[in-house]
């Protein structure tokens, strides 16, 4: 937009200062002690409150059932147990439950990173007929819910015979929109110099693709993994829909029918199931947090 | 620049035998375009466009899991569907217990994240990050499996109403009692998505300019009013976008309720999802699919309110 801007009217006084981005680092006006002491303690106390049923959640899984359904309930556990651990790892079939989700976010992930990168390439740098209509389809059906499109999506699953298979887990989200729209912003920020540089010099589009694009892409496909891992791990209802018999159920969907079923008061059992559907996806975000809070940032503002 | 590449195709097209290169050119680079297109336009026809489309024919259609051998043979039953979810007292409750869980928890989650982003942004100068992670943190764990912990912390003894009674308040049965099982959802979901608000709308006020902001202390204005008549306005994209976003996720709630009341008591968390859902269970697909529409409707009616009430004025 300034770019249209500049030529034309170059009139405005004020205009030239706010273009540069030093006066955004300069400092706030300071505040009082008092004041500042203040948003401490309130920000202290809210993040206490919000992190409470994560604590809750890691103390409870090691209490005993007895314990649990004490009243008043006890905070630091009394008798420390591992029984509601040993308990998925014996009678239930944890193992198969997180293989499952393992193998169906890796090559969601995979495959999103492949598929939306490739697209992405094409839409933002090359020229082709129907360009715009694809485009447009993508920005279209980038707000279409999960539950919109489940019951014919289920009807063609068990068209093709997916019903309870790791394809019908993976393929539907190999086309998600997000990741065609990050990657084509991202790609197209990468200077046509570049590429042109490297047609002259004959290199083949895959070349130029897979040499090029893709090393520069680091920072969008860290952000679109993690995009990808999350909601495939936490994904609910096709899993929920499409899994039907136990052995290819994944973690979120073992832990809500245990949790609904005639096992619903089990809290000890229950809570453990938590700990291990969280834990993983906890740690990596501790680990990764930069490019999580990121991956938000990105998607929001492009 | 934009000069040089509007010129290029004419340049090509009056050397000998131009217009044939350019064209076989062109043609070719479509190929390769569509070459890596591909893996993305298959899956994307196969599992969004289809079903989306056909979700809306069958839609019309009395469609049942019995229909599934053979599809095509369905009856069309006009707008019946649409008509028979508006006279469907279960349905009517769904849409206004969904409407109820929209209302009040996108404004909610939205004040909650614009305060915390707030205070992070101006307030304080260390320990950023780790606030940051703190806030974030629920919103990367699964719904399911912080269904199941709030489930058992708002039990009528449970955690919460323990530390109500300590200022004297006497929580309900949260989950069992009709008209408190869905401000505990919408406490559940403010919790799990403020993170998010708090994040896009710290990205947000880094783009309000401080020098406005100091020429407006410097008028006189003070802390509040350079709140209400600065920040706020140039917020308004930032809060567009958060509120698609969070209207996206918050009209399609299910696994709250799937959890920790089954959509109970007396209906009072059934949410269209969840009726989607059961209807899809009852092999009702037609059914199904029309409640997934309305849904649909709504999400695409909600952001264009959105996009009307934040639109940036001039």
């Amino acid at each position: 937009m300034t770019v249209t801007d500049a030529p034309t009217t170059p009139t405005s006084p004020s205009r030239p200062a706010s273009p540069s981005p030093a006066p955004r680092r300069t400092r706030r006006p300071r505040r009082g002690l008092g004041a500042r002491a203040v948003v401490y303690v309130l920000l202290t106390g809210a993040v206490v409150v919000t992190l409470v049923p994560f604590v809750w959640m890691y103390l409870g899984s090691v209490k005993t059932q007895q314990e649990l359904l004490r009243r008043p309930p006890t905070w630091w556990p009394e008798t420390f147990t591992w029984e509601n651990f040993t308990a998925w790892f014996g009678r239930l079939d944890i193992a198969t439950y997180f293989v499952n989700s393992v193998v169906v976010a890796l090559f969601t992930v995979l495959g999103t990173l492949l598929f939306c990168s490739m697209v992405g390439y094409a839409l933002a740098k090359l020229e082709f007929a129907g360009k715009r209509i694809v485009f447009a389809l993508v920005l279209v059906t980038l707000m279409v819910p999960g539950v919109v499109t489940f019951v014919p999506l289920f009807v063609v699953v068990s068209k093709l015979g997916l019903v309870s298979t790791y394809a019908a887990l993976i393929l539907p989200f190999l086309a998600g929109p997000l990741g065609v729209f990050l990657m084509r912003q991202f790609i197209q920020e990468i200077p046509d110099a570049l590429l042109e540089a490297a047609r002259i010099d004959g290199a083949s589009e895959v070349r130029i693709f897979a040499g090029i694009i893709m090393p520069l892409c680091g920072p969008a496909l860290a952000t679109l993994a993690i995009l990808t891992f999350l909601g495939s791990w936490n994904n609910f209802l096709w899993p929920l829909v499409v899994a039907q018999s136990e052995d290819m159920y994944t973690l979120p969907v073992a832990l809500s029918l245990y949790s609904v079923g005639q096992n619903s008061t089990s809290y000890g059992v229950l809570l453990a199931g938590s700990v291990l559907v969280i834990t993983p996806v906890l740690l990596l975000f501790v680990a990764l947090q930069r490019y999580f809070t990121q991956g938000i940032a990105v998607t929001g503002i492009k | 620049m934009t000069v040089l590449t509007r010129a290029r195709p004419t340049g090509t097209a009056h050397r000998p035998g131009g217009p044939g290169l350019a064209a076989r050119r062109r043609r070719r680079t479509t190929v390769v375009a569509y070459a890596f297109a591909l893996p993305f336009l298959l899956s994307f026809a196969i599992f969004m466009v289809f079903p989306l489309l056909s979700s809306f024919v069958m839609s019309f259609t009395d469609f049942r899991s019995t229909d599934i051998p053979n599809p095509l043979a369905v009856g069309f039953v006009g707008v019946e569907q649409f008509t028979a979810l508006f006279q469907n007292p279960q349905f009517v409750r769904a849409l206004l217990n969904t409407v109820y869980f929209v209302v009040v928890g996108i404004p909610l989650t939205m004040i909650c994240g614009l305060a915390l982003a707030i205070a992070l942004n101006n307030g304080i100068t260390r320990f950023r990050t780790a606030f940051r992670v703190g806030f974030y943190a629920p919103v990367v764990t699964s719904i399911v499996a912080v269904a199941v912990v709030w489930r058992f912390i708002l039990q009528p003894d449970g955690l919460l109403n323990v530390v109500l009674g300590w200022v004297g308040i006497q929580g309900p049965d949260w989950l069992n009692d009709p008209r408190w099982a869905m401000p505990a959802m919408i406490l559940l979901a403010v919790w799990r998505n403020m993170g998010t608000l708090m994040i896009i709308f710290l990205a947000g006020l880094q783009s309000v300019p401080t020098d406005v902001l100091e020429a407006a202390q410097v008028d006189g204005a003070g802390a509040w009013k350079r709140f209400t008549r600065i920040t706020l306005p140039l917020l308004r994209p930032t809060m567009l976008l958060g509120g698609v976003l969070l209207s996206v996720g918050f009209l399609q709630f299910f696994e709250e309720p799937f959890v920790m009341t089954k959509g109970g008591p007396l209906d009072s968390t059934l949410s269209i999802s969840y009726f989607t859902y059961n209807q899809f269970g009852f092999g009702n697909y037609g059914t199904a699919s029309a409640a997934s529409y309305v849904l649909f409707v709504a999400i695409a009616l909600l952001s264009l309110v959105q996009f009307r009430t934040f639109r940036q004025k001039g």
